[in-house]
């Protein structure tokens, strides 16, 4: 069992240096085979653990699995260790289990490229999944830097994997470098825990944590939670590092699904969790976390209300949900926000892919004003497409609502009424333009411009010529699996975490609250996490029973509300866009600076560009190359060379080629040397 | 009767002499004899010191020098004529060719 875990990350690292080495030589059928068949085993080797793992009792459920010392420098020992615990096999299985279905997804996606680039494109994937499962199974900061460098690398990678177009590979650079800056802070929080507790083990600092007194920890804590969540920022795309995410649209889009879904931008909110017991001790930062996630909830709802490209629409939804995850975890709730990772994995890649098999069939258009109609061609990409938008606006019934209700009813229950409310109205926004989605793409009539304008424009896949734009395919067999199975997902994946209110036992906040508390687990008496945190201990004061019992009937209110608004944004978004279209350009023309500023997404780029980018490419120019660089530095070189050549210049006068002048000189050296013996 | 002081004296004044043609003739042969007397100046040293420390040491060094003197003249003299057929002149500053 134990050695187990080591295999999960190990197969796909396998799959990965197969291709690489030798995918120019392998058929596409052979290298997309490898690829899925890596991530089918390490999905089956991570069932079996976690199986194996549920079998324990429910304070027992942690697994180790050290591989080597890998430093070791007097106190500094970072072993490579991997550890399953509930909140990691539950990661893993997402990671493995979505991830193998876009792999499968892409073995037909991807059928138009060469074998040479359909390897590349493989390893990448493969690689991709072994570091998000080394980030999720390492045991320590550092193992878990590893994957989390690993995911950026891969994103880069795959973002701008066709780098010949010039914004693809922007994008890829784009997301490197903004993730990047999240890294830097994510780096220095490492340091200072490290200094702070001596080891970089999750499990040993939060016990290290809990023992220090409040007064001691109390700023250092905060500030060192802090720079974690400002990696976690920059890796899930919150507010103010969010702004690589709807450029990374540049990739082909299984990989937007494996990013958006399973991968990469969920570890953030993973990390946070991981080390839920430390963010717990730091009141403040559980604030700003709670507030900076509702504010991005809020920002990237309302952009996506307005965006054209089916894929960014899906982009700003995924910024808009992985606030709501950071709003759970900044009021406590991270059972909550870990469960709405988990079914947002389902019907996100799921959005995802249906959005690629439309883009797919149309032949590289994204732009949803030039679709229309797709329903009766596209049965399967519409039905699986429509259950995913019902799952992420949260009707009742299906997988987003329980976890969505979730996180909204511990904001409430929290006390923070503000943030309820606006994601509140987060949750409206999500329904509208969800099915602003569907009806301007699978309803209404498709504009007669559309064939013709179909190859240009934000055109995603090469291909195109030889096919009549009346001609549209449904998704082919391999891709129509991963849609229905993601279907079936999105709508049962819910299950797990029934409310006590609705007589369901949350089953999914059970098991993984031991991995939120290590500290708890050993002494019971304080296993509590109440309400959110309160002013002066880390742990509130109620049970989480008792909770439940009490708040049954303001939870069962909120639902009923929370149901009402995803209808009504749903009826919204029917009436402004399947009904009366005219109604929804009349707003647009009656409010012309808000739609502005939202189609140009509240100008984040371009007040970015000027405050920063465009000062540092200035700076870097004028000061850097052209003063430093070609000023100081080629002058000192250059200077040196210069300096040579004129005192040789110099020294050449005395070479006259005159022998007298050289006896002369000679025998002026041996007075002179004389001399000064005698005078001496 | 002569002193070590006068041969030192001789000696000092032929190296002189010697030196100072070395650096005024214009003339390479005239330069190579100047050397000459420059080398016997120090020979009458040696063998004069020689004898006033009661030493032959300072005669076999005298030896040695009038060997490389016959040597480096032959030499010298062979350079010379080498030198005169490609100037047709004996004026050593007609020969500052030797330079970068």
């Amino acid at each position: 069992m134990t050695t187990v875990l080591r295999l999960i990350p190990l197969f796909p690292f396998v799959g990965f240096l197969v291709n690489v080495f030798l995918g120019r030589r392998l058929s596409k059928r052979v290298s997309g085979g490898i690829a899925c068949l890596a991530m089918l085993a390490s999905f089956l080797v991570g069932a079996i653990a976690t199986w194996t793992l549920v079998q324990r009792p429910s304070d027992a459920r942690v697994v180790d699995d050290t591989v080597f010392l890998w430093i070791a420098s007097g106190d500094f020992q970072i072993p490579l260790t991997f550890r399953l615990d509930p909140l990691a096999a539950l990661m893993v299985l997402v990671v493995t289990g979505v991830g193998f279905l876009i792999h499968l997804y892409s073995v037909s996606y991807m059928h138009e490229e060469t074998d040479g680039e359909y390897a590349r494109y493989f390893s990448y994937l493969n690689l991709f999944a072994s570091f998000m499962l080394v980030l999720v199974l390492g045991a320590n900061f550092l193992v878990m830097f590893v994957g989390w460098e690993g995911v950026g690398l891969c994103s880069y990678l795959l973002i701008g994997f066709w780098f010949k177009k010039r914004s693809a590979a922007d994008a890829g650079k784009k997301a490197f470098v903004v993730n990047r800056i999240g890294d830097f802070a994510f780096i220095v929080g490492m340091l200072l825990a490290f200094r702070e507790f001596g080891t970089l083990d999750f499990r040993e600092i939060a016990f290290e944590a809990a023992r220090l007194s409040p007064e001691v920890t109390f700023g250092l804590i905060s500030l060192m939670t802090l720079l974690f969540f400002i990696g976690a920022t920059g890796k899930s795309a919150q507010i103010p590092l969010y702004v690589w995410l709807p450029d990374a649209m540049e990739g082909p889009t299984p990989v937007s699904a494996l990013i958006h879904a399973a991968t990469m931008v969920t570890a953030g909110v993973y990390m946070i969790g991981r080390n839920a017991a430390l963010f717990s001790l730091a009141p403040i930062t559980m604030d700003v976390v709670a507030v900076i996630g509702t504010a991005t909830a809020l920002m990237a709802g309302t952009i996506g209300l307005v965006q054209n490209d089916i894929k960014r629409v899906l982009a700003y939804s995924t910024v808009s949900q992985l606030g709501y995850m950071f709003l759970a975890m900044g009021v406590g709730a991270f059972a909550g926000g870990i469960f709405h990772l988990y079914t947002h994995a389902f019907f996100k890649a799921l959005l995802f892919l249906g959005s690629g098999a439309v883009i797919h069939a149309l032949h590289g258009e994204q732009d949803i004003r030039n679709m229309g109609g797709l329903r009766r061609d596209l049965p399967i990409t519409y039905w699986t497409f429509v259950i995913g938008a019902l799952a992420i606006a949260g009707v009742p019934g299906l997988s987003g609502f329980f976890s969505k209700d979730e996180i909204l009813y511990r904001t409430f229950a929290g006390g923070h009424t503000l943030l309820w409310t606006v994601g509140a109205i987060t949750s409206l926004l999500t329904a509208t333009y969800m099915f602003r989605l569907v009806f301007l793409t699978f309803h209404g009539e498709r504009p007669e411009s559309a064939g013709s304008t179909a190859h240009h424009g934000g055109s995603d896949h090469g291909h195109g010529a030889g096919h009549g734009p009346a001609h549209l395919h449904d998704a082919p067999p391999t891709m129509a699996v991963p849609l229905v199975l993601l279907a079936i997902g999105s709508v049962v994946a819910g299950y797990v975490g029934v409310p006590h209110a609705l007589g369901g036992a949350n089953r999914i906040e059970g098991f993984l609250e031991p991995s939120f508390h290590p500290v708890a687990v050993h002494a019971p008496a304080e296993a509590g996490v109440g309400g959110g945190h309160g002013e002066t201990a880390a742990h509130g004061e109620e049970s989480p029973d008792a909770d439940a019992h009490g708040g049954a009937s303001v939870e069962l209110t909120l639902m009923g509300v929370s149901s009402l608004i995803a209808l009504t944004g749903i009826g919204l978004a029917s009436v402004f866009f399947l009904r009366r279209r005219e109604l929804a350009q009349a707003t647009a023309a009656r409010l012309p600076a808000v739609y502005r500023t939202l189609l140009n997404k509240y100008y984040v780029d371009e007040v970015y560009d000027a405050t920063v980018v465009h000062p540092i490419q200035r700076t870097s120019e004028r000061v850097l190359w052209k003063t430093v660089d070609a000023g100081m530095i080629d002058g000192i070189v250059n200077g040196a060379g210069a300096f040579v050549r004129g005192s040789a210049a110099l020294l050449r006068l005395s070479q006259t080629g005159s022998v007298r002048v050289y006896a002369a000189s000679i025998f002026i050296g041996v007075l002179l040397v004389v001399g000064y013996y005698l005078v001496r | 009767m002569p002193t070590l002081s006068h041969y030192l004296v001789l000696s000092a004044v032929l190296f002189s002499i010697g030196t100072a043609g070395v650096f005024l003739r214009r003339n390479l042969i005239a330069i190579l004899l100047s050397v000459e007397i420059m080398l016997n100046a120090v020979n009458l040293t040696f063998v004069a010191v020689g004898r006033y420390i009661g030493s032959v040491e300072g005669q076999i060094i005298m030896f040695f020098v009038m060997t490389v003197a016959a040597a480096e003249a032959a030499i010298g003299l062979a350079i010379v004529i080498a030198l005169f057929r490609q100037r047709e002149t004996l004026n050593p500053d007609a020969f500052t060719a030797l330079k970068w």
